[in-house]
């Protein structure tokens, strides 16, 4: 299962890569989307999926069996943190659209407020 | 066991909550806002005397014990940049007052700023590396909207660029924390430091220190990971570049220092190597962009990038001098940086420009502003008895001691650089020809110049001072060179 998720992974963090060095700034966005749903899979993935009871104490239940609960814990935080930073950015670029009257990131590079 | 060490996090975030219910109170935000950074100075120093008399403290959140919950720890290295940190807020907001705007004043400034400052002081009391990630985003998000702040069309294209570095880089922030947590079974600083040195597989340690050094890289801004740097920090106003330039690039350096020094020593012949020499690749690379622009905005940006490495190359050498001096630097670093962001800010509303080739001549109409803007210029190069020369003496001294004396060297050379290039700003500026200014009448130059001249003052002081302040800054540099001390407090708590 794990080599499974990792190639998962490594397909999300493949596209998000190939999206982010497009130049419609939508597209970036998308791509960063791609790259913390890599990242965040790559977390839970790292815990180790094995475990087959929830970590709750209960009879006849052994350490053992617990599924690790930290990863998943880091991992809702992590979704919170980039679903507020993705939104943002969101916002960010239909403002920067609305201001600058383009979405190309080629046109955007800025260099002629100073040399 | 005693909350303190939150209260410098938990204040600014209260208050910064509060100043959300009213934006368009004017003389309500200042007050709250100024009221609010004096509280957190207030408890920071009540923090610091603790830390002083009664070592490293230590909270767990929620009572849990380390390592499960999560650890709030303040030694003194800690408590001394969030000190310098909070003082540095204080005289920005200040001088943000009669600089940055009703219109930006009202739309949320003060909020973001202490928000800013919530992150920055968590980040810089947290031992816990998960929360650290959260802390660090805090502080992103914060800066996200300062420096998008007003939404005038440089800063809107710069703060996109900035903002896809950052997310690229927290990705890549959790995608470590992944790796060292499957390596290790923790995130717990302190519980790393015990589980670290008990893993015999050095080579994925290796590669997990590395990739950290990446990603704290891209927000301390080292060479390569600068890139990204001087555009986004040239857009927006003065006040929140001083507050980027002194504390955002200062939250990195402290992350590697901490990191650097608390865990990640089991191959101290690779990574200390690679970050010494990144360091010295990024002093240079720092010069050559101090002394390539004639806009004084970007000569003091590049010279953040030149700090950076200074700091780091100490830290690299890992002895009780080098470590020393890299924690004298940073605390140097962020009040000289701020104070000079400052001066300049007053230079460009003076002349109305910030190209150097427009000025001059201004030693004439304001010779007070002159003479301090050169103590500021020399103590960013480091002359005795100004406070940059205490900590790169030691820095160059940990070097020599140390098996890096040729960047040793390095930082002796480029201190006439960094020399040089501002310099070159009080020449150009307040020498020559005078040329027609921008007439400020005398009350708003003061409420600009007085928080400024203070905080000069201030890096005066450290500097004439530092056998007074050395013995914080040993005891800071004991933890570090120690980790057994902070593991003590945090495990046994």
């Amino acid at each position: 299962m794990e080599i499974v998720m990792s190639v998962a992974i490594g397909l999300l963090f493949m596209a998000a890569v190939y999206l982010m060095l497009s130049k419609s700034l939508i597209r970036i966005i998308i791509g960063t989307g791609l790259l913390s749903h890599g990242a965040h899979l790559l977390l839970l993935t790292m815990g180790g999926l094995g475990g087959t009871a929830p970590p709750v104490v209960a009879d006849g239940v052994t350490v053992s069996d617990y599924a690790d609960p930290l990863p998943q814990a880091l991992i809702l935080t992590a979704i919170v943190i980039s679903f507020a930073v993705t939104s943002f950015f969101l916002v960010l670029a239909y403002r920067a659209y609305q201001e600058l009257g383009t979405d190309n990131m080629e046109l955007l590079r800025g260099t002629e407020d100073y040399e | 066991m005693s909350n303190l060490a939150l209260f410098p996090v938990v204040i600014p975030l209260i208050f910064a909550a509060i100043l959300m219910l009213f934006p368009k109170k004017l003389h309500m935000q200042r007050i709250v806002a100024i009221a609010g950074v004096v509280a957190t100075l207030a408890s920071a120093l009540v923090l610091f005397s603790k830390v002083n008399s009664d070592g490293v403290q230590a909270v767990t959140l929620g009572s849990w014990p380390a390592p499960f919950g999560i650890s709030m720890v303040s030694d003194m290295f800690s408590v001394l940049l969030v000190l310098s940190s909070t003082i540095v807020t204080l005289f920005v907001l200040f001088y943000s007052i009669p600089t940055i705007g009703v219109k930006r004043e009202q739309s949320f400034y003060y909020p973001a700023v202490l928000f800013l400052m919530t992150g920055v002081n968590g980040a810089f009391t947290t031992g816990d590396i998960f929360n650290l990630f959260v802390f660090i985003e805090v502080l992103l998000m914060a800066s996200y909207a300062l420096i998008v702040h007003g939404g005038e069309k440089p800063q809107l294209r710069e703060s996109i660029k900035y903002l896809l570095v950052n997310i690229i880089s927290s990705a890549l922030f959790v995608s470590a924390v992944a790796y060292l947590y499957s390596v290790t079974g923790t995130l717990n600083m302190a519980d790393l430091a015990v589980k670290i040195p008990q893993i015999e597989a050095v080579g994925i340690l290796t590669v997990i220190a590395v990739l950290f050094l990446v990603v704290f890289g891209f927000k301390a801004a080292i060479f390569p990971l600068y890139f990204w740097l001087p555009g986004s920090y040239f857009a927006p106003p003065m006040a929140i570049l001083a507050l980027f330039g002194a504390l955002l690039t200062k939250v990195g350096v402290y992350a590697i220092m901490r990191t650097y020094t608390l865990f990640f020593t089991m191959n101290t012949g690779f990574t200390h190597e690679l970050l010494a020499i990144i360091a010295i690749l990024t002093i240079l690379a720092g010069c050559v962009g101090a002394l390539a622009y004639f806009d004084v905005k970007k000569i003091i940006i590049y010279n953040i990038i030149i700090a950076v490495g200074v700091i780091l190359f100490g830290i690299s050498q890992m002895n009780a001098a080098g470590v020393e001096g890299s924690i004298f630097y940073l605390i140097h670093d962020m009040l000289i940086k701020a104070a000079l962001f400052l001066l300049v800010g007053i230079l460009t509303v003076i002349f109305g420009t910030s190209d150097l080739r427009k000025m001059g001549g201004l030693i004439k109409s304001y010779p007070f502003f002159g003479w301090t803007f050169l103590v500021a210029a020399f103590g960013l190069a480091g002359i005795p008895p100004l406070s940059g020369f205490p900590g790169k003496l030691l820095i160059v001294q940990g070097g020599f001691e140390g098996t890096h004396f040729w960047g040793s060297l390095v930082i002796l050379a480029t201190s006439l650089l960094v020399l040089l290039s501002v310099v070159r700003i009080f020449i150009y500026a307040f020498w020559g020809e005078p040329v027609k200014i921008v007439t400020i009448d005398r009350k708003h130059y003061l409420s600009m110049f007085v928080p400024t001249a203070i905080l000069v003052a201030l890096t005066v002081f450290l500097g004439a001072g530092a056998e007074l302040f050395m013995p914080f800054i040993s005891d800071a540099g004991e933890v570090l060179l120690n980790p057994s001390l902070y593991i003590d407090a945090v495990l046994k708590e």
